[in-house]
C-alpha cells in the first residue's frame, strides 16, 4: 500500500507545475477510498481536479490548502444508479419531462435523453450538497426505453456534465403482461425478433437503404443504435422484477452475446447464485418488501445482502418512495444504502454499492467511485457515518473543487426562517 | 425499478393520488360516538322510520390476549417527558402500568432485558390509503378502492368498506413500529368520505380492526386533484373548488337544521336521510374530525376561513408542504400539520416542499406529524422523522427527540382524536408499544417487537409471532419476503 502511496506523491510534483494549480490536503479523517481498506486519520491529496495521494503517510506540499478532517469521515462522491436528474422536474408538468420518448410500438432504442438534459435543473444542487456527485440518467417506458448516460454534477453546461454516453440501452421486461400489454413470452418474441433484425441491418444495410430488405422490425435509427448491444461496445440494462423474467433475460443475453445488468431485479436474491455465476450486475433497493405486484411477490428488503454475500455486483438504488428518489430525492440512495445493512448487506459493500460498483457497472470506474491516484477528486466529508441518517455531508468537492451552492429549498428555508418584512403582515 | 410509476401516474387521471404521488389522499372522519344528544340517536328505527345511526358498523375489536410484561435496563422515549436511560416499563392488562427508572417485577411477568434497545410508544400514522389501496395493485381496479372519483362530492362513502383485512401491508407496517392508522379515502374529490381509524390487528373482518371510541374523519381535498379529476365537468378552476365545497356545507347545514327541528320533538314525518350530508351534519356538530389534503399555503389560509364561515374545525392538513410558510396560523388555529419528511417535485403544488418543513412548525408549536400516505413508506416513520431532525439541526432550528419522537405518536393521536387513549407511554394507557432495535432515529434500527394493548403482536426473533394474511399463504412463501 505504502509503495502505492508514494508512488503517487511523486506524482503530484510532476504534475505541480501546471500554472493555476489548486492544491487541496484534506487531513486526518477516517478515509474511505472503497478501492481500498479504510484509512485512519488518513490524507487525501488532490491538485488540478485529480486525486493525487491518498494514505496515511502523503507528504504534503507546502502549498496545499489543508482541511482538517478530524473526526470526520471522507469517502468519494456518490454515485447513483437510477436517476431521472435533469430529465425530470416537476413529475406532472410535461415541458419539465425528458426521460420518456414517445418511440414507435415501444422502440426507442436510438433515444438519448441526454440531449435534452437541462443543466439547470433546481434539483442538482440538493443532490451534490447532500454528496451525490455523478448519476446514470437511463429513459423509461415501453420496451426498449432508449440510451443511458452517465452524468457528472458539475456546475455548467450540459456538455460539461456528460461524463460517459452512452452507457447501456435501457429495456423493460417488468410488467405483469409485458409494456405493451402482451403475454410476457410475447414481450421476449417480440425482443428477439427486433434484435434478429438488428443483426439483418447490419449485414445488409446497403441493401436496407435501396429498400431491398423485407420490412425489418424497427427503424433504422433503432436498429443502428440496437448494434451497440449486439457488438457489446454497451450493455443492456433490462428492468425486471420476477425471477423468470430476469432468467428469460439471461437466456436472451447468452443467445445473442450481450452484456446485461438488471435493474428493478425484486426476485433476484432467488437466483442469486446463477446472477453471480453469469457475472450480471445487478442494481436494487433495500426498502421495498411490499408484494406490491404479481411479478414482484418475493420483494424483500433482504435482496441487496443476499446478491452481494452470493458474490453479485451490486448497486443500491432508490426503489421504495413512489418515484420522486429519481429525481427529487437523488440524495436519499445513502438511506437506502443504510437500510441494505439493517438488512444483512456487510457495511463496506454498502458503501461500495453506492459507490464504485455502479462506477464499475456502467464503466466511469477509471474516474469516479474510488479515491485512488488519478481518479477523478470528488470527495465528501461527512460528519460521521455517511450511511446514517443523523449524518451531515459537511464538505462537497467535484473535479477538486469544493461546491457550496444554496438549492432552491435551502433558499426557502433560509427565507422562512426569518419571515422578510413583506411578509410579516397577515 | 419506479421509472414507470411516475409516468404512469401523471397519465392516469383517476389514480389513487391523482397525482403522481403514489396514494396522496385527505382522510375522513371517524364514526361519532352517539354521545351527542341533539340529533343524533342510536338505533336506527324508531317505529320503522329510518333515523341516522352514530354507529351501524361497530367495532368488534378486542384486546388479543397479553400477560404482564417488564422491560427493563432499556432506554424509554415517552412522548410525554424526557428520555429515561436504563429504566423500565411495565405493561399488565392491555395498559401501561409503570414506566420509570426501576420498576419491581410482578411473579408472573415476562420480563424483557432491553440493554441497548429503546422503547417507545407505537407509532400513529394519520395518513393511509392500506387496505383500501390493497397490495398487489398491478390487477387494474381490483384491490384499488381509495377513491370514489364519480363526483367531486362524495361525503357519503366510508373508506371501511373499502378495506379489505387480508391486504399483506397491514403485517408490514405492524412490522414498521406502527399500531394505528387512520385510512383515508383519497384526493380526487373535494370531499372524499370518511375515514376509518383501525389497529393495525389481523381481523377476518374490518370491524375488528376499528379503534374503538375513535371518532371518524372526513377527507377533503385541495388543489391540483380535484381540478384535474374533474377538469371536464366541473370543478376545473381553484375557485370552483371553493365553490363546491361551500355549496356542500350550505346544504348541510339545512339538513342540520331540519334534522335538529325534528329531533326536538318528532312531530310528523322525520326529514329523508342522506348519507353525505349526515355525515357533514356532523362535522359540523363536532363529531367527525376534519382532515384536509392540501399542499399550498395560501389555499390552507382559504380553508381555514370557510371553516370558520361555516363553523367547523380543521383538524389536520395533510401533506402541507408548504405549512411551513404559515405555521403561525396553523398554531393560532390549532390544526395539526401531517407532513412527510421530503417528498416533493411530483406537481407543481409540491414545488416548494423543503426538508426544514417539520423543524419550522415545530419551533412554532404547531402540533407536527410525520404522515406517510405511502405502504413503504409507513413501514419507515421513524427513519423520516430522523431526516427532518437531522435537517432542523442542519439549519439551525434544532430539534430534539424528544420532540421529533411525538411526531410519530402523541401528536397523530391528537390529530385521530385519541390522545387520551394511546401516542404516550404513560400509566393507564394501552399499551402500545414498540421495542427497537437501537435508537429509533438511526437507520440500522428496526422494531423487534410490538404490543398493542398489551398484546404482543410481532416479534422480528420469533417468526411464529409473525402475522401472515391470507394472501399471503401461498403468493408469498415463508421463505419469500420473510423480512416482515
Amino acid at each position: 500500500m505504502r509503495a502505492r502511496y508514494a508512488l503517487a506523491v511523486a506524482l503530484v510534483a510532476t504534475t505541480s507545475a501546471v500554472a493555476g494549480a489548486q492544491t487541496i490536503a484534506i487531513t486526518g479523517g477516517r478515509v474511505y477510498p472503497v478501492s481500498g481498506p479504510m484509512i485512519e486519520n488518513g490524507t487525501v491529496l488532490m491538485r488540478d481536479g485529480r486525486i493525487v495521494a491518498v494514505g496515511a503517510a502523503v507528504s504534503i506540499p507546502a502549498d496545499a490548502q489543508r482541511i482538517d478532517a478530524t473526526g470526520k469521515v471522507v469517502t468519494p462522491g456518490l454515485v447513483n444508479a437510477a436517476t431521472q436528474l435533469t430529465l425530470t422536474e416537476i413529475g406532472a408538468v410535461g415541458s419539465t419531462r425528458e426521460g420518456q420518448a414517445r418511440g414507435r410500438e415501444g422502440i426507442a432504442a436510438a433515444y438519448r435523453p441526454w440531449e435534452g438534459l437541462n443543466p439547470a435543473s433546481v434539483l442538482i444542487a440538493p443532490a451534490r450538497n447532500a454528496g451525490v456527485t455523478t448519476v446514470l440518467i437511463a429513459p423509461s417506458g415501453g420496451l426498449i426505453s432508449g440510451q443511458a448516460g452517465v452524468i457528472h454534477l458539475v456546475p455548467g453546461t450540459a456538455t460539461d456534465m456528460l461524463l460517459k454516453a452512452p452507457v447501456a440501452m435501457a429495456a423493460s421486461l417488468g410488467p405483469a403482461r409485458g409494456p405493451n400489454g402482451s403475454p410476457r413470452a410475447e414481450t421476449i418474441m417480440r425482443l428477439r425478433e427486433i434484435l434478429d433484425d438488428a443483426r439483418v441491418y447490419r449485414t445488409r444495410r446497403a441493401d436496407f437503404e435501396r429498400a431491398q430488405t423485407r420490412s425489418l422490425a424497427a427503424g433504422r435509427l433503432d436498429l443502428e443504435a440496437l448494434l451497440q448491444v449486439l457488438d457489446g461496445r454497451i450493455p443492456m440494462l433490462v428492468d425486471a422484477d420476477k425471477a423468470s423474467d430476469i432468467e428469460a433475460a439471461m437466456a436472451l443475453a447468452k443467445e445473442y452475446g450481450f452484456r446485461l445488468i438488471i435493474a428493478g431485479g425484486a426476485e433476484a436474491w432467488e437466483i442469486a447464485d446463477k446472477l453471480a455465476a453469469a457475472r450480471i450486475p445487478v442494481l436494487t433497493g433495500a426498502m421495498n418488501n411490499i408484494p406490491e405486484s404479481f411479478v414482484a411477490l418475493g420483494q424483500r428488503q433482504e435482496n441487496a445482502g443476499i446478491l452481494s454475500k452470493a458474490g453479485v455486483s451490486v448497486s443500491v438504488i432508490g426503489n421504495a418512495g413512489g418515484g420522486d428518489e429519481e429525481a427529487f430525492n437523488v440524495r436519499n440512495v445513502r438511506f437506502e444504502a443504510g437500510n441494505a445493512v439493517a438488512y444483512g448487506m456487510e457495511w463496506n459493500a454498502a458503501l461500495r454499492s453506492i459507490t464504485l460498483t455502479p462506477a464499475e457497472t456502467f464503466g466511469v470506474a477509471d474516474r469516479v467511485g474510488s479515491l485512488a491516484p488519478g481518479k477523478v477528486a470528488d470527495v465528501v466529508i461527512w460528519s460521521g457515518d455517511p450511511l446514517e441518517i443523523s449524518t451531515q455531508p459537511e464538505r462537497v468537492f467535484v473535479r477538486g473543487q469544493e461546491i457550496r451552492q444554496a438549492s432552491r429549498q435551502d433558499l426557502l428555508e433560509e427565507r422562512y426562517k426569518t419571515l422578510p418584512p413583506s411578509y410579516r403582515r397577515p | 425499478m419506479r421509472h414507470t410509476v411516475i409516468a404512469l401516474a401523471v397519465g392516469l387521471v383517476t389514480s389513487a393520488c391523482a397525482s403522481g404521488r403514489a396514494q396522496e389522499a385527505t382522510p375522513a372522519s371517524p364514526p361519532a360516538p352517539a354521545r351527542t344528544t341533539d340529533t343524533v340517536k342510536v338505533g336506527t328505527m324508531l317505529g320503522g322510520i329510518s333515523t341516522p345511526n352514530a354507529d351501524p358498523f361497530p367495532s368488534t375489536y378486542r384486546p388479543f390476549p397479553s400477560r404482564p410484561t417488564l422491560i427493563r435496563n432499556v432506554t424509554i422515549m415517552t412522548a410525554a417527558g424526557p428520555t429515561i436511560r436504563g429504566g423500565s416499563v411495565l405493561l399488565r392488562d392491555g395498559r401501561i402500568a409503570e414506566v420509570g427508572p426501576s420498576v419491581a417485577a410482578p411473579a408472573d411477568a415476562l420480563v424483557i432485558d432491553g440493554t441497548g434497545k429503546y422503547v417507545t410508544p407505537g407509532i400513529i400514522d394519520t395518513h393511509s390509503h392500506i387496505g383500501a389501496g390493497g397490495a398487489p395493485g398491478d390487477n387494474g381496479t381490483q384491490t384499488n378502492d381509495v377513491n370514489e372519483a364519480t363526483s367531486p362530492v362524495t361525503a357519503q362513502v366510508w373508506v371501511e368498506h373499502s378495506v379489505w383485512p387480508q391486504d399483506p401491508q397491514f403485517p408490514r407496517t405492524l412490522a414498521g413500529g406502527v399500531t394505528t392508522i387512520q385510512v383515508l379515502p383519497g384526493s380526487a374529490n373535494l370531499i372524499g368520505g370518511r375515514s376509518a381509524t383501525l389497529k393495525v390487528v389481523p381481523s377476518r373482518i374490518v370491524q375488528g380492526m376499528k379503534f374503538p371510541g375513535a371518532k371518524y374523519g372526513l377527507k377533503m381535498a385541495c388543489g391540483e386533484n380535484p381540478k384535474r379529476v374533474y377538469s371536464q365537468r366541473g370543478p376545473s378552476t381553484r375557485m370552483g373548488n371553493v365553490a363546491g365545497y361551500r355549496a356542500a356545507w350550505i346544504q348541510a347545514e339545512a339538513y342540520r337544521r331540519r334534522w335538529d327541528k325534528w329531533n326536538a320533538n318528532h312531530q310528523g314525518d322525520p326529514p329523508t336521510r342522506d348519507l353525505g350530508l349526515e355525515t357533514l351534519a356532523e362535522v359540523l356538530r363536532g363529531n367527525i374530525l376534519v382532515h384536509n389534503h392540501c399542499y399550498r399555503a395560501d389555499e390552507m389560509a382559504q380553508m381555514i376561513d370557510i371553516a370558520k364561515e361555516f363553523g367547523y374545525k380543521i383538524r389536520s392538513f395533510h401533506h402541507g408542504v408548504e405549512a411551513y410558510k404559515i405555521a403561525d396560523l396553523l398554531q393560532q388555529n390549532d390544526i395539526a400539520a401531517s407532513v412527510w419528511a421530503d417528498w416533493g417535485g411530483f406537481k407543481l403544488e409540491a414545488a416548494d416542499a423543503i426538508r426544514g418543513n417539520m423543524a419550522l412548525l415545530n419551533r412554532a408549536g404547531v402540533r407536527t406529524v410525520m404522515h406517510s400516505d405511502d405502504a413503504s413508506g409507513e413501514q419507515r416513520l421513524n427513519q423520516e422523522a430522523a431526516k427532518a431532525m437531522a435537517e432542523g439541526n442542519r439549519i439551525g432550528v434544532p430539534v430534539s427527540e424528544d420532540d421529533a419522537i411525538k411526531w410519530l405518536t402523541i401528536n397523530p393521536a391528537w390529530a385521530l382524536g385519541i390522545e387520551d387513549r394511546t401516542g404516550s407511554l404513560q400509566p393507564g394507557k394501552s399499551a402500545d408499544v414498540v421495542l427497537w432495535s437501537g435508537n429509533p432515529f438511526s437507520v440500522y434500527s428496526r422494531a423487534e417487537k410490538v404490543w398493542i394493548d398489551g398484546a404482543m403482536m410481532f416479534d422480528r426473533l420469533d417468526p411464529s409471532q409473525q402475522w401472515r394474511t391470507d394472501f399471503e399463504l401461498g403468493f408469498v412463501p415463508v421463505n419469500r419476503g420473510g423480512d416482515k
